[in-house]
């Protein structure tokens, strides 16, 4: 039991500390250079690809679990692990494969945000 | 009557500003970013387990683990609260998936009074639809590199 509750506890300073990590980066560019949040997510997603193409990424995630998924890298990691195990399958799943691992992630962004518009008003910005 | 100018005016005006410019305070912006982002997915490892509990594994584990934090997103935003969250915590709210869903809920209701189809719906993708763009192409390409090699 004591062991278990360990290994929970542990997932969770690891998540931390990943996660807090790609997001301290993130940070460090925003302080030094004028890249804006919308540049920011993309290069992330697209750092997310490179890395899982080359094989950097999935071991990232099996150590630090949802410290690397949640992040907008884990992202770029849906998608590029989406098209490598499509390709083993054949030439179509290879092609289809990204945005088929996306499609849980993009819907739910969709869905939600147009229920949100339904229901909230925009609000002047407090500052 | 003022005298003379020295330089360009745009570039002391430029430089003006930059000594106006309250010096951007990097250690507490950094230690936010890192907190609020390692806090939102110790969040998400939290949902994992309940999920993993409930019976859930594999790829739908993954993708209700991320439906659910792009909830939570949609509706932080709705209420106000992530945009208060953003200004305190920069990369930190902005980098998370909860980000990604921030960026999409956040045009769709400022540009509801644009009407629902080129307001709401065309806004709404303004940064997610970069992110499907490039995320779908260097996919593809990642595939397409896979399958012939």
């Amino acid at each position: 039991m004591g062991q278990e509750m360990l290994e929970i506890f542990l997932a969770f300073v690891k998540a931390f500390a990943v996660g807090g990590s790609i997001c301290l980066i993130a940070q460090i560019i925003i302080n030094f250079t004028d890249l804006t949040a919308g540049k920011i997510l993309v290069y992330f997603m697209l750092a997310g690809v490179v890395l899982t193409a080359i094989g950097v990424y999935q071991p990232l995630v099996e150590f630090a679990g949802a410290g690397a998924t949640v992040p907008i890298s884990g992202f770029g990691y849906l998608l590029a692990s989406g098209a490598m195990k499509g390709a083993e399958k054949g030439f179509f799943y290879a092609v289809t494969g990204a945005l088929s691992a996306a499609s849980a992630g993009v819907t739910a962004a969709v869905v939600f945000a147009f229920i949100m518009a339904l229901i909230f008003k925009s609000r002047t910005k407090r500052n | 009557m003022t005298g003379k100018v020295k330089g360009n005016v745009n570039e002391n005006y430029l430089n003006y500003v930059k000594t106006q410019d309250p010096p951007t305070k990097h250690f507490k912006n950094c230690a936010a970013a890192f907190g609020v982002g390692g806090l939102i997915c110790c969040i998400g490892q939290f949902i994992r387990f309940m999920l993993e509990y409930a019976g859930l594994s594999g790829d739908e584990l993954a993708g209700a683990t991320s439906v659910i934090l792009i909830f939570l997103g949609c509706f932080l935003t709705g209420l106000g609260v992530y945009d208060r969250i953003g200004r305190y915590a920069g990369a930190g709210s902005i980098v998370p998936i909860t980000g990604f869903a921030n960026s999409v809920t956040s045009p769709a209701i400022e540009f509801k009074t644009e009407g629902w189809i080129y307001g709401m719906a065309a806004k709404m993708f303004t940064v997610a639809g970069a992110i499907i763009v490039f995320g779908v192409f260097s996919g593809v390409l990642v595939g397409l590199v896979y399958y012939f090699i």
